[in-house]
């Protein structure tokens, strides 16, 4: 006897809808469990993590906050792999964004003036375009893997910015600590709310979402993005320009990402610093797949992943829960997610062996 | 959470007039503390964990403490105000990065109370404060002048910001006083707390010659890697003896438990005042371990040279100091220099080779 994976026929509707829910509560059930085992209770776990940080009005604005960034650079690399090109490097796109940025801020220290701010939103995205076009053109001209180029070149971008906060832009006053002076208030995003965080980069990206899902349901260009990922001949013989594809959505994600660094830098840092890119733009990567490759679905999944981030520290808070429990939670969910996913194409079977 | 408090009011009215007088219902003083590294680093943040479990014993009943781990510099902000705004008074936020952000959360908390160590910013309710750990440096820099043979110690630094770059100096000076002839090379691994890139930085040291090695980051790591090759280190931040008890010469301890019993005690008397502090063997909060694996006479070397740095004789910057370029630095602490000069150190001392990453 022997377990085998069989492709199904169809793929249905409905469950394509459930599989998410269903997954979501089998990784609660085993979630609660490990929770009771340690002697908590799940119930008050359940509500930490998951529903006090959509209900409590001061939660919910950091999980907006913190799912802006990362629905950006998703949402960029959503054009990216729908078209088969892996980028992988929107980490370091993001660095470069947050340093061309970062520059102009420097550049206007001690200055005032309401064209600040766009002209660093502007420069980020030129600079993380730039960037990005870098892998799509040694794929385009040399045929060399983007996925390798790309990756390598995010080392690149955090020894860049290194070298800048250690050197050149570094705090004169700042007892040599490697970090750039903090952004003057013209540089940096006002919070909606006093108090709060919340400011004009969630706006962004929600334009960003509206953009990518009208590009791809409405567009030609998304269609040749679509047919050139899953049919790349049939693209071909469409007439559809693989160069001109592949350079474009690279350019769009690495703008993307680019534009994600200027509003982590004006937006909730205030100056650059090593570290800066906590690994957002890896992050992504898991945010655009877990969000199915659409743009909604990656600002969707983008919320999940910043729900479970601010009810771990919440958890750590209120429940004493060690932040191991978290990431545990964390893979565990993922986990369930892709089991789903292959279990929604293909379904278990038991062959009895002849 | 208007109804949670009038509630919580009219209970300890009612317990008050129960008690008929007595001292009202007394709210435990909540304390939070946010850690850089995960709490069973056994080195820097765990040093911090076991000031705050000192806290829980030293007022029993009286206080409640809480901490968050692994919060990454750059996104801090929330996890400070996550604490600030669920009733937590006393805060402690503990690696350098951590500076602006709590900055920027006290300003909104202006009745909670802030520590932040390693910083040289403060504000009515930011106090810093630090350690002379560049005391203990110079301790160990003479113990490992003295043990080493091939004259060659390896030093793993973690980044090149000015308290490591004290402590290289420190250790150098004290190695130069006992053996004019050791020369020291130093590794970078860029990171406060990742075991596989400090071990490998001590493994190449060792493949260069050093047969002694030191470090300036947070986990066990080197020294594992050095008791594997069979050369000397030192511990880090905790007591590390049990990690290699055969090749382990001493470790340098941070005990924040004073410091942190004392601020508790500020709060809970009302006189917590924003201030700065920069003290070491002196007050306790750098310790030595044990002296072990070393002949009679080092760790007789050893302990004199503790004693005169805690009595205040010796200090690891008596002037003259002579930095890499050859000039003399400007003495601005009488005979030694002053702890500004120690807080923003960015030279090298003369007779290290190589130069400062920038």
């Amino acid at each position: 006897m022997r377990i085998a994976l069989e492709q199904r026929r169809a793929v249905s509707r409905l469950r394509t809808w459930l599989t998410p829910l269903v997954a979501l509560a089998v990784a609660l059930a085993i979630g609660g469990v490990i929770v009771a085992l340690l002697g908590k209770s799940p119930v008050v776990a359940f509500k930490v993590y998951l529903r006090d940080p959509l209900t409590d009005p001061w939660a919910l604005q950091e999980v907006l906050l913190k799912a802006t960034p990362l629905s950006l650079i998703a949402i960029g690399l959503v054009f990216c792999f729908r078209a088969n090109r892996w980028n992988i490097g929107a980490e370091g796109q993001m660095l470069v964004g947050a340093i061309c940025g970062g520059g102009v801020a420097l550049l206007f220290l001690g200055q005032s003036g309401f064209y600040i701010l766009p002209l660093m939103l502007l420069a980020g995205m030129a600079g993380g375009l730039a960037y990005a076009a870098i892998p799509a053109f040694l794929r385009v001209r040399f045929g060399i893997s983007e996925i390798l180029t790309s990756l390598m070149l995010v080392y690149v971008a955090e020894l860049l910015l290194d070298y800048l906060v250690r050197g050149p832009w570094r705090d004169p006053k700042g007892f040599n600590f490697p970090q750039t002076p903090s952004f003057s208030d013209s540089a940096l995003f006002q919070p909606f709310f006093e108090g709060g965080r919340l400011h004009a980069g969630a706006l962004l990206a929600i334009l960003a979402i509206i953009l990518a899902t009208l590009v791809f349901r409405r567009t030609l260009f998304g269609f040749a993005i679509n047919t050139l990922g899953e049919a790349p001949r049939a693209a071909n013989f469409a007439g559809f320009s693989e160069r001109r594809i592949t350079f474009l959505v690279f350019a769009i994600s690495g703008a993307l990402a680019g534009l994600a660094g200027v509003v982590e830098a004006a937006g909730q840092v205030g100056q650059l610093r090593p570290g800066f890119g906590q690994g957002l733009g890896f992050t992504a990567i898991i945010v655009a797949f877990l969000g199915r490759l659409s743009p909604i679905g990656a600002a969707l999944s983008a919320m999940v992943i910043a729900v479970l981030l601010i009810g771990a520290e919440s958890a750590q808070v209120v429940m004493k829960l060690p932040f191991d429990l978290t990431r545990f939670f964390m893979g565990l969910l993922l986990m369930c997610v892709l089991a789903g996913e292959a279990l929604n194409r293909y379904r278990l079977v038991i062959r009895k062996e002849g | 959470m208007f109804r949670m408090t009038t509630r919580r009011l009219a209970l300890a009215m009612g317990l008050g007039l129960a008690m008929a007088g007595a001292a009202t219902a007394q709210e435990k003083l909540k304390i939070g503390f946010i850690y850089v590294g995960p709490v069973g680093d056994f080195g820097w943040s765990y040093q911090h964990d076991v000031g705050r479990k000192a806290i829980e014993a030293a007022f029993p009943g009286r206080v409640e403490t809480t901490f968050v781990e692994s919060v990454p510099e750059a996104d801090s902000d929330r996890a400070i105000e996550q604490l600030a705004r669920t009733g937590h008074k006393l805060i402690f936020t503990t690696s350098f990065g951590y500076m602006e952000p709590t900055l920027r959360v006290a300003k909104k908390y202006p009745n909670v109370m802030f520590e932040h160590a390693t910083g040289f910013k403060r504000d009515k309710n930011v106090a810093t404060y630090s350690a002379k750990f560049h005391e203990g440096r110079y301790i160990i820099g003479r113990i490992a002048g003295k043990m080493t043979k091939s004259n060659t110690i390896g030093y793993v630094g973690a980044f090149p910001i000015p308290e490591v770059i004290a402590g290289i100096n420190a250790f150098y000076l004290g190695a130069k006083s006992v053996n004019p002839d050791v020369k020291i090379k130093v590794a970078w691994a860029f990171d406060w707390f990742n075991p596989p890139k400090e071990g490998d930085a001590a493994k190449t040291l060792i493949d260069q010659g050093a047969d002694v090695i030191t470090q300036h980051t947070d986990s066990p790591a080197p020294l594992q890697q050095a008791a594997q090759r069979n050369v000397f280190a030192f511990g880090q931040a905790s007591d590390m003896t049990k990690f290699a008890p055969n090749h382990i010469l001493t470790s340098i301890i941070d005990d924040w438990a004073p410091y942190y019993v004392e601020r508790t005690r500020a709060v809970l008397e009302g006189k917590w005042q924003s201030q700065d502090v920069f003290d070491g063997l002196a007050k306790g909060k750098v310790k030595m371990g044990p002296y072990v694996n070393m002949p009679p006479e080092v760790k007789k070397l050893a302990e004199e040279t503790e004693e005169a740095i805690r009595s205040g004789k010796l200090d690891p910057f008596m002037c003259p100091i002579i930095a890499q370029d050859g000039k003399t630095v400007e003495c601005k602490g009488g005979d030694r220099l002053s702890n500004e000069q120690v807080f923003g150190m960015n030279f090298y001392v003369q007779g290290i080779e190589g130069t400062i990453p920038k």
